[in-house]
């Protein structure tokens, strides 16, 4: 196989990881919303934990991200 | 139709012959859309302005030392002329910069607790510096110091340099505590300290990569949607027409960039006051 076909194929192989982040990023937003409509009162309180948890969640799909531009770049 | 192409070249401000646009020779304004740079990584390239040699060692002025000296030009000029009145009822200047306080200062005592406010001087330049930065890139033609690895990994390698003096210092060897939690059963231990181990050493890793992966995905973004949109428009009319879907797009995506932009200073900010806690109160 040519290096420059390999190369773009591994690239969007490893963009799959975004998707990983994107399911996790939205069972994080909406279990959070789930929670807020529950009890309202207490939203405020958590929505640093959510921030973090998105941002931790979101590393790893950054991670597969940087590999793909590793791969085509690097 | 001509209108449109017109309002079109305006917004996106092609360089090239504009006058030849006015006229709308397609032919020529094939031309220019096809001189407009649009590889999307050529934004991030390090140019050196004034060549620096000393030993061998490459100290060159380049455009990110440049934007980088700018950033903390703004920041300075900001809070002195916002706190030179020192009003007792703020003006709007004055609110922003006490907000920008009350907000770090909040965030600090909230993870920290009192005695973490020694740490407040440091946590607020790292906020406000990466805010900053974010935000200079976004003006078109800037450049993004924080899409740079070199720079956001100086910040974290700082960061985990602080909490590991002032662990070890504040603690001594009981700061080793932090890799294994008191209260589990004893077999667990083998399996939890390695863990814990590359948990911590990743950490100023994770926080350099998140900064940099972002605003580099975010600035590639921008220019793959606005290369879409001069590719297009040098189409012909049926592609200038097709080219009004990504330039709304961009917009969205340039107001998502704001929120990323702020969103990652303030995460940025908030791990480390969750590091320097562990640094403070180690062993969970």
């Amino acid at each position: 196989m040519e290096m420059e076909a390999a190369k773009q194929i591994g690239a969007g192989i490893a963009a799959i990881a975004l998707g990983g982040a994107g399911v996790g990023i939205g069972i994080i937003f909406g279990n959070y919303l789930a929670g807020a409509m529950r009890n309202p009162s207490a939203a405020a309180g958590q929505f640093t934990n959510l921030l973090i948890g998105f941002a931790l969640t979101e590393f790893t799909g950054l991670l597969g991200f940087v590999v793909a531009m590793i791969i085509l770049f690097g | 139709m001509a209108g449109d192409v017109m309002s079109l070249t305006r917004l996106l401000e092609l360089p090239g012959d504009l006058g030849a646009l006015r006229g709308l020779d397609l032919a020529k304004l094939l031309d220019v859309a096809r001189s407009v740079e649009t590889d999307p990584m050529h934004q991030f390239v390090i140019q050196r302005w004034a060549p620096i040699h000393v030993g061998g060692l490459d100290l060159s002025f380049t455009n990110a030392s440049f934007f980088m000296l700018l950033a903390a030009g703004v920041i300075l000029l900001f809070l002195t002329l916002a706190l030179s009145k020192r009003a007792l009822v703020p003006g709007r200047m004055q609110s922003v910069a006490e907000l920008t306080y009350g907000f770090v200062s909040g965030m600090v005592r909230d993870n920290l607790g009192e005695e973490g406010m020694k740490f407040f001087p440091f946590v607020f330049t790292l906020f406000i510096f990466i805010f900053v930065a974010n935000l200079l890139g976004l003006i078109p033609g800037f450049y993004t110091t924080t899409s740079q690895l070199v720079v956001t990994l100086a910040m974290s390698m700082v960061v985990i340099t602080i909490v590991l003096v002032v662990g070890f210092a504040k603690h001594g060897l009981k700061f080793l505590k932090l890799f294994a939690p008191s209260g589990l059963p004893i077999l667990m231990y083998p399996l939890l300290v390695p863990i814990e181990i590359i948990s911590f050493l990743s950490r100023p890793f994770s926080l350099a990569i998140r900064l940099f992966a972002n605003m580099l995905a975010g600035h590639i973004l921008l220019k793959l949607f606005g290369g879409f949109v001069i590719s297009l428009a040098g189409l012909g009319v049926a592609g200038i027409a097709a080219a009004i879907l990504p330039l709304v797009t961009n917009t969205a995506v340039t107001a998502l960039e704001f929120l990323v932009a702020f969103l990652q200073a303030y995460v940025f900010a908030i791990l480390t006051c969750i590091y320097l806690n562990d640094a403070l109160h180690p062993g969970h």
